[in-house]
Formats: structure tokens, C-alpha cells, sequence
């Protein structure tokens, strides 16, 4: 492939993307089928044959506004897309007839969709009119959102390249590759700021460079989309919606580290992730984006997907090494650091999903104009699942420094039924809660580490009154506690006695001197794990300790 | 499985990353369980031992060493769901089933299922589906935004019937 290929690609790209007769698209992800998605494409496609009608129907990602799927966006030529939300087959009959009269179900519609920046490329027009519909801008769950991550999401099809060189997709590569030097590849990484978005918030250009510096005719990076956190799912959804944005950001990784090698290593839970990521590699392959002398340079990569079987501690770099080697994912101590002694012994470089979804971004963009959004060292968006006992719960991106009010009551309306909202819990079992007053909290990696959570992956579960904290810790030192690989003594002996103290707290049996035991045991799992997993695992009864005490307290024997 | 099909298997990864867990997961989904004949042959095929493959086989939570019944329930055990009742599900399944979660007959041969062998109850960690929880999955088909009473009409669809499942 060279640039006229990737021009005219993108050209044919266009013409799926933006016909000329109209186009219906569902939100085929995951959650999307699940919540009737897939009847509802059964029954257009039904719909739009037994009537002969002359227009598209494709599927499409999702959009992150779970709570209204299964959504349906409208794109007639010269008017806005419009994106239906709540549909059901139902439904099928009357949109296929208003499409065909060049109108669309007003009591259907969520919104309209004027013009969208997939930011690598040139902007979408869609068209004007429907001013009757609300305006994408104007719905209080988007209005607060940037999304840079999520860019393509529920526009374009996963499961088709020539929808992804429409929005741009690969001209950052080929850019990369034909008009820098891998030194200056990492120069923009650094300059953007980014930092890593699995959860530990490492500055992801410092980190190429530690594996670039290393002597060695091999090297590896690694994607990390064993998405293992509890309450996340926008590696899924970034996987299932966009798989080839995570490709191009892995192939300008590897061209500015040198790896010649790559391996997607994702959960064996996420059948639509691996099988679309599998046809992007695929795609990819075909068009000689993945393979020898990529864009006729003397750069060649090649990409294997592995999957994990469902351990958490994986998510650790050297226990997932360890786990695509074939072996039980136990971590090993560091250094030697994955950047001297990786994969097969060999220099490697992991990052998470979300960080390699960035990369083509900021190739094309540049550094300075990503390090100009978000807040001071937390630059760029950050996507997290907003769930629990919340109105609107979906996938939610917007800048890092944005805080947790706008997040729960702007995006999310706030608690269900008119219940108070009491807690987020971020970070999965690693984070801790935080209690409403500290709501103005800004969500970046340092703030949210001062409250005693931690951003992690960008799960926030929302609690309200309803939910018990003691009952909370104890779920996340359940989970963590069968979740530990057992290797050092601290984490698999620990986890147990703070699980038995828990009960015994939950049964009304406990002391205050139980309680005093849970928090110095807390305290020694901390200092004194192996890795990760057990260093952050006593966070959540440390917080629920440190902010919801009263509750614990209230389960004293003697206390009533 | 047959001896040609395993062969199959393990020559669709010549690569090494995520070959040895590719292999078992295919085994896992096609058989349903790890059976110890297929280890066997799998240890030799490999070049590892056969102590190598069990520890991967309990190491991680995606194996059973146990067949599974006809029906796999499995309830998502994840935070958001933890959050909005997930185990009321369980305890209705429980109960609806007649089993335990994960719960093993006695000799270690089959995971406990109903007595027809049509379901079998499990957990999962979490499936990714936060935003309809609570969920449950029933073989491959997820139901998002379940309350317990919807759930005997869930089971039905897959031959569930109060007189012949029902715990007491």
C-alpha cells in the first residue's frame, strides 16, 4: 500500500460511510445485542427487503450511551445523522418507512449529529435541518464529554477497514513511517503527555524509550485487554467498537520502540472482541499494513492475538508475560523491569488498550495539541464506565481533571428513584470509595490517589444509600482474596484473615480491637506484597475505614 | 475428541505466544471440560508434563476439570452487579436449581448440575456488561437488568420446569 492506495481506499471508505441513498446503522457491541440489538437489525433488514427499498443498512460500535440501546443512527444524504435510542423491532417498520420519505421517527429520536471530528482525518458532514431534534451538544450526557478515545465509536463499522481509512485511519501510520524518525515518534509521545491508561499513569513515551535503549534483535510490545477490573468495560467496548485505531497505535509503537513483534493479550471472556479484533488483524494483513516493508519502508511487524483465561493478577506486566509464555500467571519480582526482561526473555513493552488508542492521535494532531487538553500532568481524555445505582449509566469519556460531580450528577443524573447518592468506588478492587462530600474531587491520577482511591482502569461504580460499605469491602477482599495466585504470604495469608475479620464484622460478633486489627493488617498487605495486586488490595476497606467508619462501628457488638 | 481434531487444534498456533492456553481454551469450549485423556495426550504432543497442564487448568478460572451440564448459568459477580442484587440471583438460582454455585459431586466427576444434567450454576468475575447489571448469561446469551422474578421465564427458554428442577 502506498499514499494514492491509502487516498483512494479512504474514497471507497467514504462511499459506505457516507452514501448517497440513506443509511441505518445498529449498535452491534456487546451490551448493544444483549439489550435486543440484533433483533432490531434482523427486523429492519426484514423491513427494508420486504418493501425493496433502496438504502444501507450496517452495523456499527456504540456510542457509550448504554442506558438508551439499543441505539439506531439515521443518516439520510444532505441531513443530519440522527441516533434513535430505545429501539425495539418493533419499531423496524416505522423507520424504514420514514427513511424512505427522507424523515425520521420523531418520538424515536435521541438526538442529531450535524458534523463529527474523527480527529485523524478530515471531518464528517453529514448535512443540516431536523431542528426539531436536539442537538448532540445539547443532551446532558454527551454535552460534558471529549472524546478523542471513543472517536469513531458507533460511526463507523468495526468489522470493515475501508470505514476506517474513511475517518483517516492509517495516514498517522504512514506518516509515522514515511515523515519521522522513531526518536521523534517518541518525542511527540512525550510531549503529549500521555500517560499510561491501565491504571498506573506512567508517562507512556518514557516508557518506549526504556525498551528502545535496550540492545537486542528482538523485542516485543504487548497489548494489554485483559480488562480485569470489575465494573470496567471500555477496553471491551474500544475493542469492539474501533479495533483497527488500537492496531495503527500499536504499529506506531513498535516502528518507535522496534519491536518487529506484537501480541494482543485479551480475555477469553470477550468472544466479540477477539473476533473482531482477529478480522481487523486479518483486514490489516490484506492490505500489507501488517507484514513485511509496510508502506514499501523497511519496516515489518507482525501481530498474534493471545488469549488470557480468566485470572485477574494478569493484568500485572510479569504475570501476564508469564501467562503468554503458557505458564500460570504468577508476577515475579522486578527489576528486571518487561523493558530489559520480557516476553521470552527479551526486551518488552506492555501498555493498555486505551493508551495504544491514543497514539494515532497524537501522531496526527501532534504532542502539544493533546498536552493543551485535560489538566496539569493528567493530559488527554479518560474513558470510564459509570455504573451502579446511577440514572444514566454508559461509557463516559471526558478530559482527566474533570470531577467526580460532573461525572455522577451532569452525566449521570444522579441517584435512581430520587435516592442519595453516598460513594464512587474508582479504580476497581484496587481503589478505594470516595464519600460524596469529597465529590469536587478532580478525576486525575494524583487527586484521586490523595483520597486514598486510584484511577486504575476507570471504572465508578456509584453507591447510594442502599449500598452497605462494610458489605462493599468485603465483596472486593472476597474477590481479591480469590483472586490472589498465592505466591508470597502476605497477599494469600493477609487477604484471608482481613475476608474472616469482615465476616465476623458483617455477622455482629466483632470488637473495636477486630477493627483495629483490620486496619494495621491492611497496612502490612500493603507494605509488604509482591506485587500490585496485594499492595492495593486492603484500599477499599482502608477507605470505607477512613470515611465510613460510622458503619462499621454500628455493627459493634454491643452497639445497638 | 478425536485424536485429528486435537492435532487440528494444536497446528492452528505455530506461534508460541498463547499457544498452550489457545489450545486448552478450544478444548474447554468444544468438550465443554478438560477431560484427563485429552490432557494426557496433550502433555505428550507439547513436550510438557502433565502436572504443567493441571496447574494451568486450576490456576485459571476459564477451566473445569468437571463436565458441565447441558445449560451453563453463569451470574456475573462483578461490582456494578454485586451493587444492584447479583447475589439475590444467585440465591434464587440456587434454589430454582436445586444447586450450589461451582459445587462438585462427591467423586470429583461432574460439576454439580441438576439431576438431568441440564444445567449446571457458575460465576464469573465480570463479563464487561456493567451497565445492564444486574446480568446473567445463560450459555452464550447475556440478560442484562434481571430482578429474580424474571427468572424463571429466562430458564424456561432453555427447558427449565418447576416440577423436575425446582430445589426444595
Amino acid at each position: 500500500m502506498d499514499l494514492d492506495a491509502l487516498k483512494a481506499a479512504r474514497q471507497k471508505g467514504l462511499q459506505k460511510l457516507l452514501p448517497d441513498r440513506p443509511r441505518v446503522a445498529v449498535g452491534l457491541a456487546t451490551c448493544g445485542i444483549a439489550a435486543g440489538g440484533d433483533r432490531v437489525y434482523a427486523a429492519l433488514e426484514a423491513a427494508i427487503r420486504d418493501r425493496g427499498l433502496d438504502m444501507e443498512l450496517a452495523k456499527v460500535g456504540c456510542i457509550g450511551y448504554c442506558r438508551e440501546e439499543p441505539l439506531v443512527n439515521i443518516q439520510i444524504p444532505g441531513k443530519p445523522c440522527v441516533i434513535l435510542h430505545r429501539v425495539t423491532e418493533a419499531d423496524a417498520e416505522e423507520i424504514v418507512r420514514a427513511v424512505a420519505a427522507g424523515d425520521v421517527p420523531r418520538r424515536l429520536a435521541l438526538c442529531r449529529v450535524e458534523t463529527w471530528d474523527p480527529l485523524v482525518g478530515e471531518k464528517l458532514d453529514f448535512g443540516t435541518g431536523f431542528d426539531d431534534i436536539p442537538a448532540y451538544a445539547d443532551i446532558p450526557y454527551f454535552a460534558p464529554q471529549r472524546k478523542i478515545v471513543l472517536r469513531d465509536a458507533g460511526f463507523i463499522n468495526p468489522e470493515d477497514i475501508d470505514e476506517y481509512f474513511a475517518v483517516g485511519g492509517y495516514r498517522a501510520l504512514y506518516k509515522a513511517l514515511t515523515e519521522m524518525t522513531p526518536e521523534a515518534v517518541i518525542d511527540e509521545v512525550i510531549a503529549s503527555g500521555l500517560r499510561g491508561r491501565g491504571g498506573a499513569g506512567f508517562p507512556t513515551g518514557t516508557k518506549w524509550n526504556f525498551t528502545k535503549v535496550e540492545k537486542s534483535l528482538r523485542k516485543y510490545i504487548i497489548c494489554n485487554a485483559d480488562e480485569g477490573d470489575p465494573g470496567a468495560y471500555m477496553n471491551r467496548n474500544e475493542m469492539e467498537s474501533d479495533p483497527h485505531m488500537i492496531l495503527e497505535g500499536m504499529l506506531i509503537g513498535a516502528y518507535a520502540i522496534g519491536a518487529r513483534e506484537g501480541i494482543i493479550y485479551v480475555r477469553a471472556e470477550y468472544p466479540l472482541a477477539i473476533a473482531r479484533l482477529t478480522r481487523a488483524m486479518e483486514e490489516a494483513r490484506a492490505h500489507g499494513l501488517l507484514g513485511k516493508n509496510i508502506f514499501g519502508t523497511d519496516f515489518s511487524f507482525e501481530l498474534t492475538l493471545a488469549e488470557g483465561a480468566g485470572a485477574f493478577v494478569c493484568g500485572e506486566e510479569t504475570a501476564l508475560i508469564a501467562s503468554i509464555e503458557g505458564k500460570t500467571g504468577r508476577p515475579r519480582p522486578r527489576p528486571p523491569f518487561p523493558a530489559q526482561k520480557g516476553l521470552w526473555g527479551m526486551p518488552t513493552n506492555i501498555n493498555n488498550v486505551e493508551t495504544w488508542t491514543n497514539i494515532p492521535v497524537i501522531i496526527s494532531r501532534g504532542g502539544d495539541w493533546f498536552a493543551g487538553i485535560g489538566a496539569e500532568k493528567n493530559t488527554g481524555t479518560k474513558v470510564y464506565s459509570l455504573v451502579g445505582e446511577v440514572q444514566r449509566v454508559g461509557l463516559v469519556e471526558v478530559p482527566l481533571g474533570t470531577p467526580i460531580r460532573t461525572l455522577v450528577y451532569d452525566v449521570g443524573n444522579g441517584g435512581i428513584d430520587g435516592r442519595d447518592i453516598k460513594a464512587v468506588q474508582t479504580g476497581g478492587p484496587s481503589g478505594g470509595c470516595i464519600p460524596a462530600s469529597l465529590f469536587d474531587t478532580p478525576m486525575d491520577y494524583e487527586h484521586l490517589t490523595a483520597v486514598g482511591s486510584i484511577m486504575g482502569s476507570g471504572g465508578v461504580v456509584v453507591m447510594d444509600e442502599t449500598t452497605s460499605m462494610v458489605d462493599t469491602a468485603r465483596f472486593f477482599i472476597g474477590f481479591t482474596h480469590e483472586e490472589s495466585c498465592g505466591k508470597c504470604a502476605p497477599c494469600r495469608e493477609g487477604l484471608k484473615h482481613m475476608l474472616m475479620i469482615l465476616d465476623k464484622i458483617l455477622s455482629g460478633k466483632a470488637t473495636r480491637e477486630n477493627l483495629d486489627l483490620l486496619e494495621e493488617l491492611s497496612g502490612t498487605i500493603k507494605k509488604t506484597s509482591l506485587c500490585g495486586l496485594g499492595q492495593t488490595a486492603p484500599n477499599p476497606v482502608l477507605t470505607t475505614l477512613k470515611y465510613f467508619r460510622n458503619e462499621y462501628d454500628a455493627t459493634l457488638k454491643g452497639a445497638k | 475428541m478425536d485424536t485429528a481434531r486435537l492435532n487440528e487444534i494444536v497446528e492452528r498456533y505455530p506461534a508460541p505466544a498463547g499457544k498452550i492456553l489457545g489450545i486448552l481454551e478450544q478444548v474447554q469450549r468444544e468438550v465443554g471440560y478438560l477431560p484427563k485423556d485429552i490432557l494426557q495426550f496433550l502433555a505428550k504432543r507439547l513436550e510438557v508434563s502433565l502436572s504443567e497442564l493441571y496447574s494451568l487448568a486450576t490456576f485459571y478460572s476459564f477451566f473445569t476439570l468437571a463436565p458441565l451440564g447441558e445449560h451453563v448459568v453463569t451470574v456475573c459477580m462483578g461490582t456494578a452487579c454485586h451493587v444492584k442484587g447479583a447475589p439475590e440471583l444467585v440465591a434464587t438460582l440456587k434454589r430454582l436449581l436445586g444447586v450450589e454455585v461451582d459445587e462438585v459431586t462427591r467423586d470429583g466427576k461432574f460439576l454439580l448440575t441438576t439431576e438431568d444434567n441440564h444445567f449446571s450454576l457458575t460465576s464469573a468475575r465480570c463479563f464487561g456488561a456493567c451497565s445492564m447489571a444486574p446480568v446473567l448469561r445463560v450459555d452464550n446469551k447475556i440478560f442484562g437488568y434481571i430482578t429474580p422474578d424474571r427468572i424463571p421465564a429466562i430458564l424456561e427458554q432453555f427447558g427449565w420446569k418447576e416440577s423436575q428442577h425446582r430445589g426444595s
